[in-house]
């Protein structure tokens, strides 16, 4: 619990001297929602029903956006050496950072997906099964994201080769993110997706903490 | 010599089918300060590294029995905190409890002065390599590993160092140092000398 709690606090510390970056994945989606609802409100009046989907592969874009380089600046300054070396347990000092990473990427994001949903010409009776699922489904993201992170925090890339990795990976929780959005919408249950976005979310916590933690014990071999 | 804090036995490493050193037996114990020589490509940070367990040997084991503190080419510092601040997530990490007093001991120590209270991005290098020296005095482990601790530091800092270096020995204390040349002449003897060289481990 020491490791998790340290580690999530350096990294809000982080993120608060460097507003900018940490705000860089909220200013992605909320200028791409409102480009969207601008080229799709000039004359079909809003994306309809697909609004709650394009919510869901916005947020998924500003997750990954967040995420792919979160182990990045902890590589080059050495820190991780000092991570690998001093934090036990592990898992947890790992989780500590994702901790910190998705608060200061996902809040932001779902505390904004009414809004989205709203320029985008949806009805916001889905908001709250939409915020449901992205509250279920980022931390997976955001867990998933960094393994494919931290496979490649030793190459000194990232971006689109971590999203070639992690994509495939992404897409079980999109379908079902999205289509419990739309069945709320029609008013269908949606307590299956809900289940398996859960699911997922206790799969990859379970196993993703300990797979990133072995990716940056090898990142830092030669 | 006691029970070994740092054991390695058959130690051999290859890296880019080089082979840097070759069945090195290499025993740490309380007091002893291990002088790795050797020029710039020879393996000292590769030693380093898998005495530290960042690294697996191509052959070979290292056993330890205390806890290590690293300090590497790289100061392991964020540009974005202060000394104190990079110094305080180690410490909950690591469990040992740092209390205001013990950082604010290890500051004085390194003689970081004010410079304490900046950002690490702001320092300059002597002064970073400083606030990297001062985990080594909080993280309280027995075993030092330090590669080029005196790289970036004036005069004073390398007295410092040589100076760290004697309390933390006379204290039980081992350290293995990577250097290209020596640590110093006023510096108490080195217990053993390491050297490494193009064909391996020459002793």
């Amino acid at each position: 619990m020491n490791a998790f709690a340290a580690l999530l606090r350096r990294e809000l510390l982080i993120a608060l001297r460097r507003p900018t970056d940490a705000a860089n994945p909220l200013v992605f989606f909320a200028l791409a929602v409102l480009l969207l609802g601008v080229a799709a409100a000039s004359d079909t009046g809003g994306l309809g029903d697909a609004a709650a989907g394009a919510v869901w592969v916005l947020a998924l874009f500003a997750n990954l956006l967040a995420t792919e380089g979160v182990f990045r600046r902890d590589v080059e300054d050495g820190t991780l050496e000092l991570f690998l070396i001093h934090a036990r347990p592990r898992f947890a000092a790992v989780l500590g950072k994702l901790a910190a990473n998705w608060s200061c990427a996902a809040l932001p994001v779902l505390a904004l997906s009414p809004l989205a949903l709203y320029v985008l010409g949806h009805s916001v009776d889905g908001a709250a099964m939409l915020m449901a699922t992205l509250l279920l489904g980022t931390p997976t993201l955001t867990l998933l994201g960094a393994i494919g992170a931290a496979l490649t925090a030793g190459t000194g890339r990232g971006g689109l080769l971590v999203a070639a990795l992690v994509l495939p990976f992404y897409l079980p929780v999109l379908i079902f993110g999205a289509s419990a959005s739309a069945a709320a919408v029609d008013g269908r249950d949606a307590a299956f997706e809900l289940l398996f976005l859960g699911a997922l979310l206790t799969g990859s916590l379970t196993v993703a903490p300990f797979a990133i933690g072995k990716a940056l014990a090898i990142s830092q071999e030669y | 010599m006691g029970k070994p804090l740092l054991a390695a036995r058959g130690l051999t490493a290859t890296v880019d089918r080089q082979r840097l050193f070759d069945a090195l037996d290499l025993g740490v114990g309380p007091g002893d300060l291990v002088e790795v020589r050797g020029p710039n490509g020879s393996g000292k940070s590769t030693l380093l590294r898998c005495l530290a367990g960042l690294h697996p040997p191509s052959a070979g084991t290292v056993e330890r029995d205390a806890a290590l503190a690293y300090l590497g080419h790289r100061a392991g510092l964020c540009a974005d905190l202060t000394p104190i601040e990079n110094l305080r997530w180690l410490g909950t990490v690591d469990s040992t409890r740092l209390g205001p007093e013990a950082l604010a001991l290890a500051m004085d120590r390194v003689e970081l002065g004010a410079a304490r209270f900046d950002r690490c991005g702001q320092l300059s290098a002597g002064q970073q390599r400083r606030a990297a020296l001062a985990r080594l005095l909080v993280l309280d482990a027995p075993v030092w590993l330090l590669d080029e601790p005196l790289t970036a530091l004036d005069d004073a800092g390398c007295d410092m160092v040589r100076r760290l270096i004697r309390d933390h020995r006379a204290d039980g204390g081992a350290v293995v140092c990577a250097t290209h040349g020596t640590l110093g002449a006023d510096q108490a003897a080195p217990s053993r000398v390491v050297t490494l060289g193009a064909s391996g481990a020459l002793e």
